[in-house]
């Protein structure tokens, strides 16, 4: 166990090594990184000092070394659009935001799925399995902006039940988590049937029932704890659709998390609140799938104990 | 081997339990099933009688319904498709079939436990071996703690002759070989103290020592115990070895049955026949039944007549068009039966 977890840690290290490579070779990329940097006013003080901090003087292979030197103490350069703040405050600023948001979707994700995955297994093909399938099919060709403004206009603006936007607590956090899990829901809801169908066939769920285990017990217990590795490693690349989905959501929502931040970002051009983003998204997306890692051993003693 | 002298769970219901006594009666028991090739028979007027201390062979090849007869009498047959729609399995007097799901559950695992085939899939991954034995001894047998169940679990495994029990007892499935968790299993069906162990096929994955082995680990349990046990089987060998009554199945049907010597002696159903000429004589290794002409029927659509008409060197019209009833086999043995139209031609003439 600790030995496939220290491998994890070592292969996120190497990925997010080769997203600050791609971060680095992008401001490159795009002609002069002063130009990326600063804002058009800049001064003519202000170019040499960032040319000092950054080493764009020396060879490139030194101004990445430079350019990771700065990453690792949270350096990334001051925003261009929010004077005064560097981009990494701004980013961090609103990182819980967007965590908040994404945690709910999850859990309610979760909440929702497994057990629609469950009982659609076990009752499979009646009316309850054919229902599912339907919820599932749905939330996954619905996009999700048209999800959020229909959520919107009924629960919010119609019924008045929710705000239709902006921050806030949990009445606020309700409409976006619910359009960011529909996607969710419905990928998860079918990962979780078909691994329980596998399960509920198996001999030791046979050999279960022979012993006098009650039917519960068999579908929540035995097979729910074997197929529930098959979602779990889907736990990870759910992690990048929230990211991404943070985006889209928090935008209809006006949810000021990361994602609203990036499209504010590029839009006014603030390269290095951008590339902050990207780094962090980037960590998070990697904490998040080494945790999944954890879990996994967690459930599957195949894994814990090689 | 060490066992406390008469705390085994074991001992404390059955201690006195007289050798003989008839435990399970099954008559005329019929499961069907539904595919998408049309109703399936798998189970068509099976009966058989079981006394404690007894081993009873059930031999026949794949897709005969051995497996399908021993699952509708404990009621866990694959659902929706099958259904069990007629007979009775009598347990100590008491139809099984009048019974509800909640009552069957106090009968599987404890009064009539079961081995499966392989021990690679019949035990859950993600439990260990305690876990698993723990648990059956939770539903079955309430008194005593956690502590008491932990303990019972432990002689179980010593039962089936698992060293460092209190070791293993915390090991998963894929910590051991496959001969270890197929005792496991042994420990398992054991656990809670049935009176019948119903084994299917399980040794058929076990490479030839380890079998050996364990069949006499279950030789043993049952002379310490007074289990009956139902072993289900390919091979001749086997049931040569371990039983001492024998039911030959083709086709969802009992198609001879009887005492294991007098099936072999003088063997009356031409499939009976097959199959014995099939098997190497010179040694006891027995070989896959594969060898008879022909192939075991679909079991859609089958002869209205005997099943085993279409692959019988001794088939007439009679036996095409109208199935035969059971007839007694003239031998020494007085319970020795088969189904066949023409057991004298053919028995006569061989
Ligand atoms: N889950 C199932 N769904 C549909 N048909 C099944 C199912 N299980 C078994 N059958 C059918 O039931 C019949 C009897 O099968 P069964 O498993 O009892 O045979 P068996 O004698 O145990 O064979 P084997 O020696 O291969 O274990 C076969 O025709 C088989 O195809
Ligand atoms: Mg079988």
């Amino acid at each position: 166990m600790r030995r496939f977890l220290a491998i994890r840690f070592l292969q996120a290290l190497v990925a997010l090594l080769a997203i600050t490579l791609i971060v680095f070779g992008l401001t490159h990329l795009t002609g002069s990184p002063v130009d990326a940097l600063l804002p058009d006013d800049a001064s003519q003080a202000q170019i040499e000092s960032l040319i000092r901090h950054w080493g764009l003087d020396r060879p490139l292979h030194e101004q990445y070394l430079a350019f990771l030197g700065n990453a690792l103490q949270g350096d990334l350069g001051v925003s261009l659009k929010w004077r005064g703040y560097t981009a990494m405050e701004v980013v961090l600023q609103r990182l819980p935001a967007t965590l908040k948001l994404g945690g709910l979707s999850v859990l309610l994700s979760i909440v929702v799925a497994i057990p629609l995955g469950v009982v659609a297994a076990r009752h499979r093909g009646t009316m309850v399995d054919k229902s599912a399938n339907v919820v599932a099919l749905l939330g996954q060709s619905l996009p999700q902006f048209w999800l959020g403004i229909m959520l919107i206009w009924i629960f919010a603006v119609g019924l008045g039940w929710f705000p239709t936007s902006g921050q806030g607590g949990l009445p606020h956090m309700i409409l976006p988590a619910i359009a960011m899990a529909s996607f969710q829901v419905a990928a998860l809801a079918r990962l979780t049937r078909s691994a329980m169908l596998d399960s509920l066939r198996s001999e030791y769920v046979k050999l279960a029932r022979l012993k006098g285990v009650p039917e519960y017990r068999i579908v929540w217990k035995h097979a729910l704890r074997n197929a529930a590795i098959v979602p779990l490693t889907y736990f990870g690349l759910l992690a990048g659709s929230l990211l991404t989905g943070s985006v889209v959501i928090e935008s209809v929502f006006s949810w000021p998390g990361t994602g609203l931040l990036s499209i504010e970002a590029i839009r006014g051009r603030d390269y290095p609140v951008v590339q902050a983003v990207v780094i962090l998204f980037a960590v998070v997306f990697l904490l998040i799938n080494y945790v999944v890692d954890a879990l996994y051993a967690l459930v599957d003693p195949r894994i814990r104990r090689a | 081997m060490t066992r406390p002298s008469r705390s085994t769970p074991l001992e404390e219901t059955r201690g006195a339990s007289a050798s003989g006594e008839l435990l399970l009666e099954v008559r005329d028991l019929r499961t069907h099933l539904d595919t998408k090739n049309g109703l399936v028979r798998a189970v068509d007027g099976v009966s058989f009688r079981l006394h404690s201390g007894e081993t009873l062979g059930i031999i026949g090849e794949s897709g005969s319904g051995k497996s399908m007869t021993v699952l509708s009498m404990l009621q866990v047959v694959p659902k929706p498709a099958a259904r069990i729609v007629g007979g009775e399995v009598l347990y100590r007097g008491q139809n099984l079939l009048e019974k509800n799901e909640r009552e069957m559950r106090r009968i599987r695992g404890r009064e009539i436990a079961m081995i499966l085939q392989d021990p690679q899939t019949s035990l859950n991954p993600v439990f260990t071996i305690g876990n698993q034995i723990v648990e059956a001894l939770r539903l079955h047998r309430r008194d005593g703690g956690g502590k008491a169940l932990v303990h019972r679990a432990v002689e179980a495994l010593r039962q089936v002759r698992i060293a460092a029990p209190e070791e293993r007892i915390r090991s998963y499935p894929h910590e051991m070989s496959g001969g270890m968790k197929q005792r496991a299993v042994g420990a398992l069906a054991i656990s809670c103290g049935p009176r019948i162990i119903v084994a299917d096929e399980p040794t058929t994955s076990l490479d030839v020592t380890i079998q050996a082995q364990y069949l006499r680990l279950l030789r043993d349990l049952q002379r310490e115990t007074g289990l009956a046990i139902l072993f289900i089987t390919h091979d001749f060998g086997i049931v040569a070895k371990l039983c001492r009554h024998l039911l030959v199945m083709y086709a969802g049907r009992v198609v001879e049955a009887g005492p294991v010597r007098a099936v072999f002696n003088n063997p009356a159903h031409p499939y009976t026949r097959a199959l014995l000429g099939s098997v190497v004589r010179a040694d006891t290794k027995a070989e896959r039944l594969e060898a008879i002409a022909g192939q075991p029927p679909a079991l859609w659509g089958l002869p209205s007549g005997c099943r085993f008409a279409p692959r019988c060197p001794h088939a007439d019209d009679r036996c095409r068009k109208e199935y035969p009833p059971q007839l007694r086999v003239r031998d020494e043995a007085s319970d020795h039966v088969a189904s066949c139209w023409r057991l004298e031609e053919s028995h006569g003439n061989r």
